[in-house]
């Protein structure tokens, strides 16, 4: 297939960018997306052009990596739910279609450049509490403590995130709440991380506000494109934690 | 000569082999704990053993800087191991010990590794599992509420723990977590979108490392007590792999430039259940774990040239053939044998798919007998993936696996304390060549990674500073500034050459060499034929490679490039090693040596041991070392999964 791509270039933090126009050619429907743009790089290459930069890695959609706004949406979710960009073919695609390709947009997650963005504010939410506090060395027995499956599947649920920040970029007010809700869930779900529970969703929160996040809009964007679809209704537990801990 | 039988001492502790490792931890120096924040340690890489070593060093107060390539250390390639994690916890109550464990991993390594490492490994493994269940790892569980287990390959007893199928992405996030509550509390900094380019040798010892900043271009130096290189294999060399795109082996390659010995580069894992490849366009191949083939069924048409859709082929016209040529281990025969097999009744004609590269990973059987919804429960994120990439679904139609690249067990030589034999270098993971022999069994790679990070390397590491002379050696050191000199030179070189290949085009087509010449069959004439070409074209990338953009810049073209032009060195070392190997064993089938069932054939009186090769400068055949490997507690064997 033939088709015409609207790519997002930015030289850098520092400078404007644009939408420019690429065309890909002999495009094959077996193709994912990320390979297809392979292709294009080649061609922009071999022309003395600079290829287009975006992030990715593992292209099994479990690293979190890959980023792209596809016609508007996070990872394309609108022609494929619950994937990565990487594990998005061209199958979806068809002869002739227009696609414009753009990085996610959020004042905590600046550009670096053209397709790739800076995406340390999750980490730095991470570092103030999304964690249980033992050092290496002396834990009890795993069988010591019974943890019934229903929570052991209901914490594997939220731990499932990949961090990718689609949550993010699909939310008008840039919010992400999905992303802080499913580690908060996560780890209060299990008895391990009941010791500090309270503190952790305090500190994860107040990091999230101070890293430029938005206020949650309660729409649900950020579930209908999460790769891994993880549901709002961590959102809601995440709020429970959150009132608990100040009682 | 003289020296070259200390350099490679293996430093196994003596004495019975259950006690050496706690005999050796009590005969190892100690750090003062008040004197441990005046070491610093540069860890180079952030997956399951670097980010545990990172965390687990900063716990004990060492002062630690980490490095990864990727946006965040989240995103290591550890994060895409399905299956999960093995140790020897008998908690399923089927006959596991350690001593099961130990020699398990001894056989399915085809008796090329360490008695001592192995057995080390076989001990820490029940502690991993304490330590990650500790750290809120939602780990697969019971109704009970006790922990599940699962087969893999390799083993008759249950001792797998899993998370789902991403038992990778939990443990790494695990481990994440405890380097991130370090980053918090400012012990450790971290330096993601960072690559290191090489390794600063100074008075013999590793002190430093030289690192490019992959946003701004800028090459900075970075001193430290001791460097520790966690940044994974080498499977990439194959272009085509189950690897992450951006895997690479240049931090282990440019370290053995600077002195360290490479181990036994031919021992290459295929991975027998992946999704074939569908077309030229493709930039990596997906693994479909291998837990799958614990309820699911490896078969081919019996007769060569059958094209019927695989509902029209019955019972009678089917060969299961793992069931038939390994009846005690079935599906579950360990991967070398599984993924030559699938390779030999390709050769046959009798292959699947798309250019009969491919055998159907079958679950019909597993659905009748559990019911759609327990397969689903068990596998149904493994089943969506393939839908996605195959277009195909596999509730409905077999899947179509073929082996691939998937995991290296050759890497940088260690001793016992995961140091390599330059001073103050050590390597953790699948970087160094410890413990997996010629074959890893299924999920021993995690075990591996966080025994060594979290259990072994804070043990051994110490030992190291307790010994060593404190010399201060600041990044402004002369060997420092002509690393940076020399990487700035080679950089230019490569913006400069403008030719009219793209770096992607070189690494495609040395891929498709070594696939072809060095892959899972190997011979003389071919290994020669591969050594005949990497020359040429290694000579053709420095010449006619095209790279745009700038060297002060993010440039991810620059990046690969010189990844590629790393492995374009590597694969001769790998193809040399596969040659002066005259044997079969594990990963590394030469043709000319194998049983008449097919099966390898070992030489064990030649080629017991570890092949351990030193730099000898550019262009020069590289000096080989040997360890002899010693076996007193195994009977060496012809390994038999019949």
């Amino acid at each position: 297939m033939n088709l015409t791509l609207r790519v997002w270039r930015q030289k850098n933090a520092q400078e404007a960018g644009k939408l420019v126009s690429y065309v890909a050619s002999d495009v094959s429907p077996d193709m994912s997306f990320l390979e297809m743009l392979d292709v294009v790089n080649e061609h922009l290459i071999q022309k003395g052009e600079e290829p287009i930069a975006f992030d990715s890695d593992c292209r099994e959609g479990i690293c979190g990596m890959c980023s792209l706004v596809i016609n508007g949406v996070p990872h394309g979710a609108q022609v494929q739910k619950g994937t990565a960009t990487c594990q998005l073919h061209m199958r979806k695609f068809k002869d002739g279609d227009v696609i414009t390709i753009e990085p996610w947009r959020a004042r905590a997650f600046p550009v670096i450049k053209d397709l790739v963005c800076n995406r340390s504010a999750f980490d730095r939410i991470i570092q103030a509490g999304g964690f249980v506090s033992i050092n290496t060395g002396g834990a009890p027995d795993a069988n010591a403590i019974p943890i019934a499956k229903r929570d052991a599947d209901r914490a594997m649920d939220a731990a499932a995130c990949i961090g990718c920040g689609a949550c993010v970029a699909a939310c008008k007010n840039a919010s992400a709440m999905l992303f802080v809700a499913a580690k908060v869930s996560h780890l209060s779900q299990l008895p391990q991380g009941q010791v500090e529970a309270k503190d952790r969703v305090r500190q994860m929160v107040a990091r999230m506000d101070e890293e430029g996040f938005g206020s949650c809009s309660n729409q649900s964007e950020c579930q209908a494109v999460c790769p891994k679809e993880i549901p709002v209704d961590f959102i809601a537990q995440m709020n429970r934690e959150y009132l608990k801990s100040s009682v | 000569m003289g020296g070259l039988a200390m350099a490679l001492d293996s430093r196994i502790p003596s004495g019975p082999l259950a006690e050496k490792w706690d005999k050796h931890k009590f005969d190892m120096k100690l750090v003062n704990p008040a004197n441990k924040r005046r070491y610093s340690v540069i860890v180079v890489g952030s997956g399951l053993a670097g980010a545990s070593a990172a965390a687990s060093l900063a716990e004990m107060g060492y002062q630690v800087k980490c490095f990864c390539v990727q946006d965040s250390p989240r995103r290591a390639h550890s994060i895409a191991a399905q299956g999960g994690i093995n140790a020897a916890k008998n908690y399923a109550n089927d006959g596991d010990s350690v001593q099961r464990l130990f020699y398990d991993t001894i056989k399915g390594g085809d008796f090329r590794s360490r008695e001592a490492n192995v057995y080390r490994l076989a001990q820490v493994s029940v502690d991993i599992i304490d330590q990650c269940a500790a750290q809120g790892v939602p780990f697969a569980r019971e109704y009970g509420g006790l922990l599940a287990n699962r087969s893999f390959g390799g083993a008759l007893v249950s001792r797998t723990f899993y998370a789902r199928g991403q038992t990778g992405q939990q443990l790494l996030l695990g481990a994440y977590q405890a380097l991130s509550r370090q980053i918090g509390l400012g012990k450790v900094k971290m330096l993601p979108r960072t690559e290191m380019l090489d390794l600063v040798v100074v008075n013999g010892n590793a002190r430093g490392i030289v690192a490019r900043d992959l946003v701004t271009g800028k090459i900075e130096s970075h001193s430290a007590s001791a460097v520790v290189l966690a940044t994974g294999g080498y499977s990439n060399v194959f272009f085509l792999s189950t690897n992450a795109k951006g895997c690479n082996t240049t931090a282990i390659w440019r370290a053995h430039k600077k002195g360290a010995f490479f181990a036994n580069p031919c021992y290459t894992q295929i991975h027998p259940t992946c999704i074939p490849q569908a077309g030229e366009h493709q930039s990596k191949l997906t693994l479909m774990s291998e837990s799958l083939r614990n309820d699911g069924r490896v078969w081919v048409p019996k007769n060569a040239g059958d094209k019927r859709s695989p509902d029209q082929i019955p019972e009678s016209d089917r060969d299961y053939y793992l069931e038939r040529l390994y009846p005690t281990y079935g599906n579950l025969a360990p991967r070398d044998i599984s993924s030559r097999a699938a390779k030999r009744v390709c050769d046959e004609g009798r292959g699947v798919g798309p250019g009969g590269r491919g055998v159907y990973l079958d679950l019909a059987d597993a659905m009748k007998r559990l019911g759609e919804k327990t397969v689903r429960e068990r596998y149904g994120n493994l089943f969506d993936m393939y839908e996605r990439i195959a277009g195909e679904n596999p509730y409905k139609v077999p899947m179509r696996i073929y082996p691939a690249p998937h995991y290296t067990m050759g890497g940088l030589w260690v001793d016992y304390n995961l140091m390599s034999n330059l001073p103050g270098l050590f390597v953790v993971g699948e970087a160094n060549f410890s413990d997996h022999g010629a074959n890893r069994l299924g999920a021993s790679a995690l075990m591996q990674g966080l025994a060594d990070g979290y259990f072994i390397l804070p043990n051994t590491i110490g030992q190291y500073f307790a010994s060593m002379k404190r010399d201060p050696v600041t990044a402004e050191h002369p060997e420092f500034k002509k690393a940076e000199q020399d990487l700035k030179s080679q950089i230019d070189q490569v913006l400069a050459a403008r030719g009219k290949k793209t770096v992607l085009a070189f690494h495609r087509e040395l891929g498709k060499v070594i696939w072809d010449y060095c892959g899972m069959a190997r011979t003389e004439t071919s290994l020669r034929k591969a050594l005949a070409i990497i020359p040429a074209l290694r000579d053709e990338f420095k010449k006619n490679v095209d790279v745009t953009g700038s060297a002060g810049d993010f440039n991810q073209a620059l990046e690969q490039a010189g990844r590629v032009a790393d492995y374009l060195e590597f694969a001769e070392l790998l193809c040399q090693d596969a040659l002066h190997r005259n044997e079969s064993c594990g990963g590394h089938f030469r043709e000319e040596f194998q049983t008449e069932e097919g099966e390898a054939r070992r030489d064990d009186a030649n080629y017991s041991y570890v092949a351990a090769w030193e730099y000898a400068g550019a262009g020069k055949p590289e000096t080989l070392h040997k360890e002899p490997l010693t076996f007193e507690n195994v009977h060496l064997q012809q390994r038999s999964y019949k």
